[in-house]
């Protein structure tokens, strides 16, 4: 009878250390430190272990939880996702002087979520683990109560985010009311069905569950909140969210999208080539007059979504590998960009304007060199994993005759570059302005930091074998 | 298992690079860093010319391959080989890099260990353009290779160097970003034909596509190399990125770099996509031939040293570009031999040029005037370079012009009649800043104290002017290995090109 927990086995080990993490914290004497992010960590190497153990036997729970490979896959990247920003989270805590138990026990909380969207086959269950990880990363993001910008951020964050899951509730509603049902295999069947004329009010269920994933994605136009989120919030917890929020919702809409509506193929794939066009454009011509780091940063996650928007409309099998490989890249690469700005940040100042790198090659020669590579990585540039991923998503592009689609896609890139490079300019072309006054890096956030780095340069180099793997996960269910 | 020759190639300057690593960067360790860097690239040269005395001109096929699968899943592998073309190219670029380290040594300063190891990957990647025959892999050295490019212009360079340093790397991304999903076209074209990828280049020379398919695919790559060249008008980058490189910057983009573009036509654009190709080769030419002409021209009218020497780059690469287009034996294999000479002689004046600034740390041409006594062996040296890249016959210039315009002429009379006149302007932009910076009376009292040339220096220029000769006395040490791949490719265009387009072009092979 245990055997139906399967799936969710590595769910449950990070919610264990979730709420082992809250517990220390009730026990602990005053002024005592607890291993809070230990634990997590422990949980973390649980639930890879788990992942590894179930990869090829898809396994279901419940019937509405399925460790299929795609969903191990995502599960894999959520899970570097959690190690990478945990390591890079202590600097943050302290210098913020962050409540240590909640901050690891909500992320905890939030990776849960993630994994949960990541597996979900039922658009209910998506719909819970979407609140559960939501919930979570809002609490997260204004966790830091003084200061009003991350409270002006927290509420947005909320407000937007409430109203994107009620559309996204609403189109579940709607579909359930049409066919009965809320499983996607069912739902798939039933809409297979009627796959050649559609009711319109299925098709308003799509655009609803369209919308809700575009505002979990920062897809244009519904983006508005990325930008102030990513620059109130904690800079790890910034870190964080643009790439696990973006892998859990990625995963599901890929799921939803190109499985069980894949009839309705298309009926949806003009609003989403038009959200991808759209996306990328914004991202990368907004992201160009930004004069925080932070902020653009976030416009460079919108428009990261956009090429993996791209990868969805393209709606083949290169596409679908293409969205996971371009998940595990842009997490490795975008949580350690997120890393050296959390590292860098001094007790007085954030140090996250743009002019605040100038000359960080003399001081921090090492943290220079490590964002280089990062950002060169975002830019696209072989033979760092960023080429790879973005040549992977264009191959899909350009095979399912989507020209418009990798031309706007390749010229965005190039924009893109040209703000990259404004930081790469200032670390390595300025004199020294006013010295950054950050603290020594902690060795663990050092060792993320380098393994990132590392990681980048193995998907460039050598990809065959993850490609492989993201190549299988397909297979199982699509 | 033979020795992997090529590989070593592109490896040895990355592993020279890495051992630099472990060199402190700082004044005590300078020189130690600086003969590390010289030692590799010396080795690597010593290499390219083990790589010649190997090759065998007897054949047109790529000669030392290696294959590897790199992401067989996509067709995608690491395939290395040289023909008589690319070998050339490798050794071109194996002889200037240890000039351009050299060269540096009273200039730079400043973080020495990050220069060296930028010039060495630099170094890396150029072999890597010109040895890939894999699609793939030649698009990630050809992007990879804008990286160092980019920090050596951007940290060492003069005032305005961040301003050419960006220019640079935007301006050659997008123009390589739409020759990838041209490449990406190709592969999925053998795809949906045969059932797999391929980025082999081989395998693609072989593969039909249809004419409007080439159209299309030869407009993105041609559109990549005509801004590498770079082809008038695509050429503002340059005389910028010139200007503000360090001179060890200018020698390796002069000198290799851009002969990426004119490498990658001959090598990819044309043969690839032969029908596209002879119906764009006119319009090709007219670009080149206008290039000839505005670069000469502007050529003249500049105050400053590196920015002559810049366009005049621009002149003289529109005579490759033209011996290109004009796609018989003689054009191509003089486009072939003047990329070499332009990269001896531009390299060499580039170098001369950085002697110049590093002693009065201006390159204004007014500011000079009556060096040849002050400095009488320096200018001698700069006298050959620059008789040289005019195409004084007994130099290397004249072999290579003298066989474009012939190729031109055999192809188009007109084109090679304009051409014929960049060859005059060329001596008189030339002469005339030859003249006001060595003759007459020295009119400025800072240039008296001058000081000829230095041992080291005597060590920088001693292989070019060597090369100048050695070219100009014996061309045919340097055509003889292009001789059968040049054939193959003109014959491959040739026999892909139907009449009636080739009708269309003005007046084609009338003999």
């Amino acid at each position: 009878m245990f055997s139906s927990f399967n799936a969710i086995v590595p769910m449950l080990c990070v919610t264990a250390a979730a709420i082992a993490a809250m517990t220390a914290e009730a026990i602990r004497a005053p002024g005592e430190r607890m291993p809070s992010g230990s634990l997590g960590a422990i949980g973390l190497v649980g639930a890879a272990a788990a992942t590894l153990l179930l990869w090829n036997h898809n396994y279901a729970s419940f019937g509405v939880v399925v460790a299929d490979n795609f969903g191990l896959f995502v599960t894999s990247v959520l899970i570097v996702v959690g190690f990478l920003s945990l390591a890079i989270s202590e600097p943050t805590i302290d210098r913020e002087k962050l409540p240590r138990a909640e901050y690891y026990a909500l992320m905890l909380f939030a990776l849960a979520g993630m994994m949960l969207m990541a597996t979900a086959s039922d658009l209910l269950l998506i719909f819970l683990a979407l609140e559960i990880l939501s919930l979570a990363v809002y609490v997260l993001t204004g966790l830091r109560r003084d200061s009003p910008a991350a409270t002006e951020a927290a509420l947005k964050y909320f407000l937007l985010g409430a109203f994107s899951s009620a559309f996204f509730l609403y189109g579940v509603a709607l579909t359930y009311g049409l066919t009965g049902s809320t499983q996607l295999a069912r739902v798939g069947t039933l809409v297979a069905g009627r796959a050649i004329a559609p009711a319109p009010m299925q098709l308003f269920a799509v655009a609803l569950l369209l919308v809700g994933f575009a505002f979990k994605v920062s897809a244009v136009p519904f983006h508005m909140w990325t930008p102030d989120v990513y620059e109130g919030a904690p800079t790890a917890v910034t870190g964080f969210m643009s790439t696990g929020v973006k892998a859990a919702a990625f995963a599901a809409f890929a799921r939803v999208f190109l499985s069980a509506f894949d009839p309705l193929q298309p009926h949806w794939r003009g609003m989403v080539w038009a959200i991808a066009l759209a996306t990328m454009i914004a991202g990368t011509v907004v992201g160009v007059a930004q004069s925080s780091v932070k902020r653009m940063l976030a416009y460079s996650s919108i428009a990261h979504g956009g090429y993996l928007l791209v990868a969805l409309a393209s709606a083949n099998d290169l596409g679908k590998g293409a969205v996971l490989f371009y998940l595990l890249t842009y997490a490795v690469t975008n949580l350690g960009a997120f890393g050296v700005l959390a590292v860098l940040e001094g007790e007085e100042r954030s140090n996250d304007q743009v002019r605040d790198f100038a000359g960080l090659w003399n001081e921090r020669p090492g943290l220079a060199a490590l964002m280089t590579i990062f950002l060169l990585s975002l830019g696209g540039f072989p033979p760092l994993g960023g080429f790879i991923a973005k040549w992977y998503i264009f191959s899909a592009a350009v095979k399912a005759n989507e020209t418009t689609l990798a031309i706007v896609g390749v010229l965005t890139s190039v924009v893109s570059v040209f703000f990259y490079l404004r930081i790469v300019v200032m670390m390595y072309m300025t004199p020294t302005g006013r010295p950054i006054a950050a603290p020594p890096v902690p060795k663990i956030a050092a060792a993320a930091l380098v393994v990132s780095a590392v990681l980048v340069f193995y998907l460039g180099i050598l990809p065959s074998q993850v490609l492989d793997w993201a190549a299988a996960s397909i297979a199982t269910i699509f | 298992m033979r020795f992997p020759i090529l590989t070593s190639l592109i490896a040895l300057p990355i592993l020279g690079a890495l051992a630099l690593l472990l060199v402190r960067d700082d004044e005590e360790h300078e020189g130690l860093i600086r003969r590390i860097a010289l030692v590799v690239s010396v080795l690597v040269f010593a290499e390219t010319l083990l790589l010649w005395w190997r090759f065998t001109p007897a054949t047109a096929d790529f000669q030392f391959v290696e294959h590897h699968d790199w992401i067989p899943r996509f067709g995608i592998s690491y395939t290395v080989g040289v023909d008589g073309i690319s070998l050339l190219l490798v050794v071109l670029t194996g002889f200037l890099t240890p000039l351009a380290l050299l060269s540096s040594w009273d200039s730079v300063h400043k973080r020495t260990r990050a220069f060296s190891m930028f010039i060495l990957l630099l170094e890396s990647a150029m072999i890597g353009v010109f040895v890939s025959i894999d699609l793939f892999l030649f698009y990630v050295f050809w992007d990879a290779m804008l990286i160092p490019m980019y920090f050596l212009i951007g940290i060492w360079g003069y005032e305005r160097r961040v301003y050419a340093a960006v220019k640079f790397i935007l301006y050659t991304m997008a123009g390589s970003v739409l020759m990838l999903l041209a490449i990406l076209g190709l592969a999925w074209l053998h795809s949906s034909a045969t059932g797999r990828y391929s980025f082999d280049l081989p395998t693609l020379y072989g593969m039909p596509v249809s004419p409007q398919l080439q159209f299309w695919f030869f407009l993105a790559f041609a559109l990549a190399f005509a801004i590498k060249v770079p082809l008038f008008p695509f050429h503002t980058w340059l005389p910028d990125a010139h200007v503000e490189a360090p001179t060890a910057g200018s020698v390796i983009l002069a000198g290799v770099l851009l002969k990426m573009g004119t490498y990658g036509l001959v090598r990819f654009a044309f043969p690839l996509f032969p029908v596209a190709a002879t119906f764009f080769a006119p319009y090709l030419a007219g670009l080149a031939v206008a290039g000839i002409v505005y670069g000469a021209l502007v050529a003249m009218v500049q105050p400053d040293l590196k920015k002559l020497v810049a366009y005049s780059s621009v002149s003289h690469l529109g005579f490759v570009v033209l011996g290109i287009a004009a796609m018989n034996a003689q054009g191509v294999q003089g486009a072939v031999l003047q990329m070499l000479n332009h990269g001896v002689s531009t390299g060499g004046l580039f170098l001369i040029v950085g002697m110049l600034s590093d002693r009065r740390h201006t390159r204004a041409i007014d500011a000079f005037g009556g060096l040849k006594k002050v400095m009488p062996r320096l200018v001698g040296a700069f006298l050959i370079i620059t008789l040289s890249s005019i195409g004084l016959p007994g130099l290397n210039g004249f072999v290579g012009e003298f066989l474009i315009l012939l190729g031109a002429y055999a192809w188009d009379p007109r084109f090679a009649a304009v051409a014929a006149t960049g060859v005059v302007l060329s001596a008189t932009y030339m002469l005339w800043m030859f003249q006001r910076v060595n003759y007459g009376p020295v009119t400025n009292e800072e240039n008296r104290t001058l000081e000829d040339l230095k041992p080291r220096e005597w060590a920088v220029i001693v292989p070019i002017v060597a090369m100048t000769i050695l070219m100009g006395v014996v061309p045919n040490l340097f055509l003889a290995p292009t001789e059968l791949p040049v054939q193959r490719i003109v014959e491959k265009v040739r026999e892909a090109a139907p009449v009636e387009i080739r009708a269309a072009a003005p007046i084609v092979n009338r003999k």
